[in-house]
């Protein structure tokens, strides 16, 4: 009887934290008589959310859709860079190091110039996500090409093994969870992305939801709109996890 | 109840015969005077060698010395998978360059791969050399049956023991027949217990093979039991001390250690290692 209850308990622990935390918030802002415009109770936030539920609901969707279309595009991008650099030394002494260089640059600092060259539109945004997705993604697979242990390249060699087979077989599964690691960061960035793409020139998308609503003192809608954004991250990096533990059954 | 063995799934390399001994009676291995620094410069540091050295085909050759000798270096050179600075060496009357298909290795630490079955890494040299994957896949599951791993192909190498992972690191090594067999202390992670019985088993295996085997360990009592010719190596730089044919019949089992001729070869070996060379 104990351990059912016990697993129940773990379970509710986090929910019930929130829920506590709400009816905190609520009472602090009701005692407090903190104005809606500051911070909004979560009872506000609601009621604006279910009278704004269309719009919410349409602008989550451009904002999801600029996430998912930029992270698969910089995937797509940067696993065969990932594979050459690996791959041949000379490639890896020449673009390795510019990657690296590349990768220090505060990639929001660059989205005013992205809407300066690809103007107002979906693309300027999809192309700051895969700007922010596709350096975590690269340097992760990249390191987990290299993570391969000396015995393992040991047995492959004594095998004479192609470098393709020694690919193949040992360093594209090893690289595998590092893959997903660089996912996981990566995924938490192009909302992110989005959100700054949405912030500095947009007509949609949750990011400009927040910029329209606080310029107008519509501070419950702004935090509607916040917490989907945070919902949305939640889930995708979940899905990301999901992913990896159906694929990665290993254990090192 | 055993399973058939299945036939060689290579077609025998040039010079040799069906039982895998080459006819012109070259030696598996010959080294002429190869030695084996580190490092550079100010630093350089011999590790090995001189050495002079024969392994006759088909034998059982045991490597042991105090930790440090070189040992391991010793079954890199003969692997290829390292040059030596100086000297030259052999294998089967061919200079060597680098690894061969004909040679099998059983690492210290199992090395498989954690995210493949143990068929699948018993597998491997199939898939590298591009073997007959219907024969491969026969003599696979033979091997495994023989090494009592037949309930466990399917097992990721996390779910196994330590002398279980080391039973399928064994049987990949001579997936593909290997001519000469290296053993780079295969029993040095696990304990004594499992290292004794796992030590004999692979003493039948051999026999049941018929190949040359080079074993590298620091374990005197282990060198003696498995081999037919122990070599006692010195300190770094590691030279041969000691060069002994071990004249105990096959098969062996528990009981040879207390035969008082393993006994006697015992004590040489020993008195040798443990009265060290002083300049």
């Amino acid at each position: 009887m104990a351990t059912p209850w016990k697993a129940v308990s773990t379970r509710a622990t986090t929910p019930l934290i929130y829920f506590v935390l709400m009816i905190l918030w609520e009472a602090g802002v009701r005692l407090f008589h903190i104005p809606g415009w500051m911070l909004p109770a979560p009872t506000a936030i609601i009621a604006i959310a279910k009278e704004w539920a269309p719009e919410l609901l349409y602008n989550s969707c451009i904002t999801v859709q600029e996430t998912i279309i930029g992270f698969v595009l910089a995937l797509v991008l940067s696993l065969p860079l990932a594979v050459i650099i690996a791959f041949t030394s000379t490639t890896r002494r020449l673009l390795y190091p510019i990657l690296l260089g590349l990768q220090s640059i505060p990639k929001v600092a660059l989205a005013p110039l992205v809407i300066l060259w690809l103007g107002i539109g979906n693309w300027p945004k999809i192309v700051i996500v895969v700007l922010v997705c596709f350096f975590p993604i690269l340097v992760n697979v990249v390191a987990g090409f290299e993570a391969v242990p000396k015995p393992m390249l040991d047995l492959m060699y004594s095998l004479r093994a192609s470098k393709l087979a020694v690919f193949r077989r040992l360093r594209a599964p090893i690289a595998t969870p590092h893959l997903f690691t660089g996912c996981k960061v990566a995924i938490t960035f192009a909302v992110i992305g989005a959100v700054i793409g949405e912030f500095v020139a947009a007509q949609e998308g949750l990011g400009y939801m927040i910029l329209m609503s606080t310029a107008q003192s519509q501070t419950p809608l702004a935090f509607a709109a916040i917490i989907l954004l945070t919902v949305i991250s939640v889930v995708l990096f979940h899905a990301i996890e999901i992913l990896e533990r159906k694929l990665v059954t290993w254990r090192p | 109840m055993k399973a058939e063995r299945p036939a060689a799934i290579t077609s025998s390399a040039a010079g040799t015969n069906a039982d895998g001994a080459r006819s012109d009676g070259a030696p598996a291995i010959e080294l002429f005077g190869v030695t084996k620094n580190f490092g550079r410069g100010q630093e350089i540091v011999r590790a090995l060698g001189p050495i002079d050295l024969a392994i006759e085909s088909g034998s059982f050759v045991s490597i042991v010395g105090p930790s440090g000798c070189g040992k391991s270096t010793l079954l890199r050179l003969i692997a290829g998978l390292e040059k030596p600075t100086d000297g030259r060496l052999r294998r089967y009357g061919a200079e060597l360059d680098g690894p061969s298909r004909e040679v099998g290795i059983v690492f210290q630490d199992h090395v498989l791969f954690p995210w493949a079955s143990v068929l699948e890494n018993v597998m491997l040299p199939a898939d590298v050399l591009s073997l007959p994957k219907a024969a491969a896949l026969e003599r696979a599951r033979w091997l495994l049956e023989l090494t009592g791993l037949k309930d466990f192909t399917e097992h990721k190498p996390h779910m196994l023991s330590g002398g279980m992972k080391q039973r399928a690191a064994f049987c990949r090594a001579v997936l593909a027949d290997p001519q000469l067999l290296l053993l780079d202390e295969p029993f040095g992670a696990l304990d004594a217990l499992t290292r004794e019985e796992l030590s004999l088993e692979l003493s039948r295996l051999w026999q049941n093979l018929g190949r040359t085997a080079l074993l590298i360990t620091h374990d005197i009592g282990e060198a003696i039991l498995l081999g037919d010719r122990i070599i006692v190596m010195s300190d770094r730089p590691g030279r041969i001390r000691l060069d002994m044919r071990v004249d105990l019949p096959r098969p062996r089992d528990v009981n040879t250690a207390k035969d008082p001729r393993f006994i006697e070869i015992k004590q040489t070996a020993r008195d040798l290692i443990f009265t060290r060379e002083r300049n």
